[in-house]
């Protein structure tokens, strides 16, 4: 219709209604269109999901070994992944290992998204002495890298699955709240804030309407890349013996446990590792792929 | 003009009260030193400035970048708060309890020159209009009838633009969307800071128009703060030229247009593009930067760029002079009593 011209003759052509595309709208079309960042989420997906319904996928016990089948190798009839020095399935235990690896790796970023961002922005749209006090003891957290931070904390609160939860956590808080910090000093210092200042609305409101969509969005996207490290992070705490007990399958302890067999078994043995590194660039691709969509056009 | 005056019920002076008046308005930054923060050197932002806005009339506010007018603007804002100095709007002073920040806020509102940086970009813009009742405690529907009525009035027809986001439109579109915003709680005294510098000239016309039909219909006040010569005759009814925190001249348009009483005043008419390449600039009129503003000159702080400069003007800082009728100079030139040669 709009190419039709018609000389001596206007015709009307009724305007359809504009709905603006929200910012996410346009974020999530430009994150479909990039195949890496669907290709990471893909793999997620398939971890996360194997690992949520690994029950009902027909697999072998995960506790249940044979002292005669130990260390067999990839593709060992029965086996297809092999097993482990005590001749359990490692199919199994790498789906099972799935379940405490990602919750290990995933709780302590969100308990940190939550008490760091809110850290960092209320810190940050303060100001002043408040803000100097709460960046200055997040400083002194820097002072250590954090694997060293999160070995010290889960040893002095005892091994176990939530202590180290705990202790990454306490690890993820500072570096969220940092980033936090500096995006809401950025955006509470931008006209439109002002504007909505001068047209009488109080700091909560605010902070709600005009400071949130505008700083969640970086954060959440930093926060992501996180769960890549406490991933790493938590596995190597099991692996130090700070984390998961044996028998429990979880990947960091299974490459631990199956260290003895590297010259037996290099592959099988080399396993956990690999679903720990698949896993974690997979956050990390995708992470990269959330950011590009979100960078274009602010 | 004084029939078209009584017709808003806030009124509270009548016509004969101005609507903003403003009394040694002073603004240093810097200069505090903390425990763990080294001292700075004062910046003498605004350095007492006094001036009035009558009912309905548009004053424009001239001068180099960092001569204090934004700041100005800002103070009357209270988005800063000033060192010293009183604003009285309508006769009330703002800040004391007859006349809160709030409700003084209804009443003056602000147009940035960033268009962009000045709209939320994660709101529609019906959104972003509608803010500034609902803060108010107007109901959503209310609100948002009202923002469609002003993006149609600011000429944004809302069957196409309410919905749409910041960046879906273009510069002049979007500085018609925050003149609506500004416009939503109904302020008596609007202050456009450098609103339309950003534009293009022809999109600049346009909204030029619709800011004087809106004076017009809404019975406005303008406070218009600009660098550009052209735009501002074509919208004051006086003119207030700043030079270095201070008031170097103030008086009715046409006055300061044809018989500027400041030096300053007739080097920046002089700076003025022309139209006619008969009249071409030859030689600069002014030349070098504005001074630091952190070590002001001694006397008047226009003199060591000034071609009529003196003995006196490095010495005596001069006060504002009534050169005749509304046209008041704050130069030895104009004052035959002050020791100037030329005077």
């Amino acid at each position: 219709m709009a190419d039709t011209i018609t000389f001596g003759k206007v015709t009307a052509v009724p305007i359809a209604p504009v709905r603006g595309k929200g910012y996410w709208a346009s974020v999530i079309t430009r994150l479909v269109h990039d195949p890496v960042a669907m290709a990471a989420l893909a793999v997620i997906l398939t971890i996360v999901l194997a690992a949520i319904f690994a029950p009902y996928l027909g697999l072998a016990d995960p506790y249940r070994g044979s002292i005669l089948r130990r260390l067999r190798p990839i593709g060992f009839t029965g086996y297809p992944f092999g097993s482990d020095e005590l001749g359990r399935d490692m199919l199994t235990r790498l789906i099972y290992g799935g379940r405490l690896s990602l919750v290990m790796g995933v709780t302590p970023v969100l308990l940190a998204f939550f008490v760091g961002s809110t850290t960092g922005i209320v810190a940050a749209y303060i100001g002043g002495w408040v803000n100097m006090v709460v960046m200055r003891v997040i400083d002194v957290f820097f002072a250590f890298p954090s694997v060293l931070l999160a070995i010290a904390l889960s040893g002095a609160l005892g091994a176990g699955i939530v202590n180290s939860i705990v202790s990454l956590t306490i690890v993820f808080i500072p570096q969220i709240a940092r980033i936090a910090e500096a995006v809401t000093t950025q955006t509470r210092n931008r006209d439109f804030v002002e504007a909505a200042r001068i047209s009488g609305a109080g700091t909560l409101t605010i902070i709600r309407v005009h400071v949130l969509g505008n700083v969640l969005g970086p954060i959440f996207v930093y926060a992501t890349s996180l769960i890549s490290v406490s991933m790493i992070l938590s596995s190597g705490l099991s692996f130090l013996g700070l984390g998961v007990k044996p028998p429990d399958p979880e990947w960091g302890l299974m490459l631990n446990t199956l260290r003895t067999a590297i010259y037996s078994q290099p592959l099988v043995a080399a396993l956990p590792g690999a679903m720990i590194f698949m896993t974690s660039i997979s956050f990390n691709l995708f992470s990269d792929g959330l950011r590009t969509a979100m960078e274009v056009r602010q | 003009m004084s029939e078209t005056i009584a017709l808003d019920p806030r009124d509270r002076g009548g016509a004969g009260t101005r609507l903003l008046d403003v009394h040694g308005l002073v603004k240093h930054f810097g200069g505090k030193g903390g425990v763990l923060t080294k001292k700075n050197d004062v910046v003498r932002a605004v350095d007492g400035v006094d001036f009035f806005i009558a009912k309905n009339e548009t004053i424009g506010i001239v001068g180099e970048s960092g001569c204090g007018k934004s700041t100005t603007a800002r103070l009357v804002m209270q988005i800063i708060q000033p060192d010293a100095g009183e604003i009285l709007f309508d006769g009330e002073e703002v800040g004391s309890p007859a006349l809160d920040v709030r409700s003084f806020r209804r009443q003056a509102q602000m147009v940035f020159q960033d268009s962009y940086a000045s709209l939320n970009p994660r709101l529609t813009v019906e959104d972003t209009v509608a803010f500034g009742p609902r803060v108010h405690g107007a109901s959503a529907k209310a609100a948002m009838t009202s923002a469609h009525d002003l993006l149609h009035r600011v000429g944004l027809e809302p069957r196409r633009f309410a919905g749409r986001y910041p960046h879906e439109i273009s510069g002049g579109q979007r500085q018609r969307v925050n003149i609506a915003r500004a416009l939503s709680l109904q302020p008596r005294l609007l202050i456009l800071d450098e609103a339309v510098s950003a534009l293009d000239k022809s999109v600049e016309a346009q909204v030029l128009n619709l800011l004087l039909d809106l004076k017009r219909d809404f019975g406005l006040t303008y406070m218009f703060i600009t660098h550009d010569l052209h735009v501002v005759r074509f919208m004051s009814d006086r003119i207030m030229v700043m030079y270095l925190g201070k008031v170097a001249e103030v008086g009715p348009s046409d006055r300061i247009f044809d018989t500027p009483g400041h030096p300053y005043t007739a080097a920046l008419l002089a700076s003025m593009p022309s139209m006619d390449p008969a009249r071409r600039t030859e030689e600069a009129p002014l030349s070098g930067d504005p001074p630091n503003p952190i070590n002001p000159p001694s006397g008047c702080r226009f003199h060591p760029r000034c071609k009529m400069v003196a003995a006196v003007c490095s010495v005596v800082e001069p006060a504002l002079f009534n050169a005749g009728g509304d046209h008041f100079v704050a130069c030895h030139l104009a004052n035959p009593a002050s020791g100037h040669p030329g005077a």
